[in-house]
């Protein structure tokens, strides 16, 4: 029952006890996995042994090597960043460009280039993954084989990391700028035009500061899913692995709490992310 | 740009082919181009090195292998009721989102609620382990609780898949459901109440009719997901978790057999495909529209 009908006492009881089942599912992992960075022993499991920040410093007599010393953990997260900005400056600009495309012009075939726009949210990201690989391989080995050309970047590794996950993150992009770009109010660009204003001078001083909040917010949309990416990565990487790749390895092989203070990292980034995105969002409203 | 101005015709071209450039490359080269691909594979047999012929050998080991069959099977029904599960789970959650809590504590509620999804999904798996494994968090206060004599191991169950695939599945739910919920009016509640309806009549007759787009538009976001996953079952579930899209990562990367890999994709393809427009068609939505919801 809504909040504006009588509630019977029982009612109001058994929401208060699901409201709080449910905050305790959602966040029981993550403190878990907080909690457990700082525990002083060798596997992230109770009891508790006191608190350390070997997990992050490291330990060289006790034989523990922390977060800031553990080369391919933090070599992962640069691989990881390093994707991630390509991902983002890629799926950011194509995004914008389809934006314009799809809101301002008329052209034959547009009603299914904007079906095929959102295809990429249905295909499973291990497809993704395995058909760009599939893809990829048949033109390197064509060019080897005709032109005895060797075209390293189509072997699984980062060039195809960041195709695969901007296959489908180019369609957010795109949703998220479109939706702004529809809620423009184009009076405006056509007084600046009638004020003598050139067409490049109204998309700088009018139309892109407008659009300014959604390419903000879709650049960090993009970086947080590259980041977070581990279907279509697993099927692409090469040597170097994203740093979901990494942790997925060493959890499988039973891991130390460095990777609970790798994962701490993580949720602090994407919290800070969170938050300057709501501020920013607010600011704009 | 802006058409309603006079502007010299190939000047408006060339602006076109400019914009339209990225978005053809992108669709042709990462989308079509790579599942036609796929296609080739797996419709092709080896009968020699080097040598293919069209075939449709990888679908008939499909059937005729028990395996392959049996664990596409599975990975549907477990998919069916994880989705089934986190629509039970989440609509009481937007119900108090959007009907019970007011102003800021509805909003905080909300946020709250997604906050775990901007957290990595290798992450969130790790906790579950740690909470779940043998010498875990929680088998341990079983025993301190004197629930259990020993510690059980809680991992690498069916239900353990579950529980990791509907945490992992809140977000989708929830969301399209608080946003299809709040534009129901109170007012027609608040005349049903009083017109003497009670709440599984409210429920049925006014609650899930108005809020039916946005609970399919959840299923069918939940339901995919779920499908295409990998990291969930395969470390919550570990040696047992059968999981569709390990097959094909098994067939792609371990055994290098790409054209079984591929007709498994598309096989997993078709599913996913058929239960949105199952989906769709149900609910007579768009499928623009669902994917706006999200």
């Amino acid at each position: 029952m809504i909040a504006s009908l009588p509630r019977p006492v029982w009612l109001r009881t058994a929401t208060a006890l699901y409201v709080a089942a449910f905050l305790l599912f959602l966040f029981a992992p993550l403190v878990t996995v907080a909690v457990f960075a700082f525990n002083n022993a060798p596997y992230p499991a109770p009891p508790w042994h006191g608190f350390t920040l070997d997990w992050f410093l490291g330990n060289a007599s006790a034989h523990r090597v922390g977060l800031f010393r553990d080369s391919e953990l933090l070599g992962s997260i640069g691989t990881s960043v390093v994707v991630a900005c390509w991902v983002t400056a890629l799926s950011v600009i194509v995004g914008t460009a389809n934006s314009f495309l799809m809101e301002r012009w008329e052209f034959p075939g547009k009603q299914a280039l904007s079906m095929l726009m959102l295809v990429p949210l249905v295909i499973p990201g291990v497809i993704l993954g395995i058909s760009i690989l599939a893809l990829c391989s048949r033109i390197a080995e064509l060019a080897d084989s005709l032109l005895d050309w060797d075209l390293d970047f189509l072997r699984p590794g980062l060039p195809l990391v960041v195709l695969g996950q901007f296959s489908y993150v180019a369609t957010i992009t795109t949703l998220m700028i479109s939706a702004r770009l529809k809620r423009f109010d184009r009076t405006l660009e056509e007084a600046a035009l009638n004020l003598g204003a050139s067409h490049p001078a109204v998309l700088r001083t009018i139309t892109f500061p407008y659009l300014r909040p959604a390419l903000i917010g879709s650049a960090a949309i993009s970086f947080l899913m590259s980041f977070e990416n581990f279907n279509t990565t697993l099927m692409l990487v090469g040597a170097d692995a994203p740093l979901t790749v990494t942790m997925y390895g060493r959890m499988r092989e039973g891991a130390t709490p460095v990777l609970n203070a790798v994962s701490l990292f993580l949720m602090l980034a994407s919290a800070g992310l969170a938050l300057t995105l709501l501020r920013g969002g607010k600011r704009a409203s | 740009m802006p058409d309603r101005l006079p502007q010299a015709n190939w000047r408006r071209r060339l602006i076109l082919t400019w914009l339209l450039a990225p978005a053809l490359l992108w669709l042709l080269l990462l989308i079509v181009m790579p599942h036609v691909e796929l296609a080739i594979l797996a419709l092709r047999r080896r009968v020699a090195p080097h040598v293919y012929a069209p075939s449709l050998l990888q679908f008939k080991t499909f059937f005729t292998e028990p395996l392959y069959w049996q664990v596409f099977v599975r990975t549907a029904i477990v998919s069916a009721l994880a989705t089934a599960l986190t629509l039970l789970l989440a609509f009481p959650a937007a119900w108090v989102i959007t009907k019970i809590a007011r102003g800021r504590a509805s909003a905080l509620l909300f946020v709250v609620c997604l906050i775990p999804f901007w957290v990595s999904e290798t992450v969130r798996s790790l906790g579950w382990l740690i909470l779940l494994r043998e010498s875990g968090v929680l088998p341990t206060l079983l025993v301190k609780l004197g629930i259990t004599a020993v510690p059980v191991e809680l991992l690498y169950h069916d239900a353990t898949i579950l529980v990791g695939l509907v945490y992992t599945s809140l977000l989708f739910m929830v969301v399209p459901l608080v946003s299809s919920l709040e534009s129901l009016d109170n007012a027609l509640i608040e005349a049903a109440y009083n017109l003497g309806a009670g709440g599984g009549a409210i429920l049925r007759h006014i609650v899930i009719p108005h809020a039916a787009p946005g609970i399919t538009a959840g299923c069918i976001i939940v339901f995919m997901l779920t499908l295409g996953n990998y990291l969930t079952p395969t470390l919550l579930g570990g040696k047992n978790s059968q999981w569709f899209t390990e097959l094909i990562y098994t067939q792609f990367i371990v055994r290098f057999n790409w054209e079984q890999g591929a007709a498994f994709g598309f096989l997993l393809l078709g599913l996913s495909t058929a239960i949105v427009a199952l989906g769709l068609r149900a609910s007579g939505q768009r499928f623009v529209d669902v994917m706006r919801r999200t």
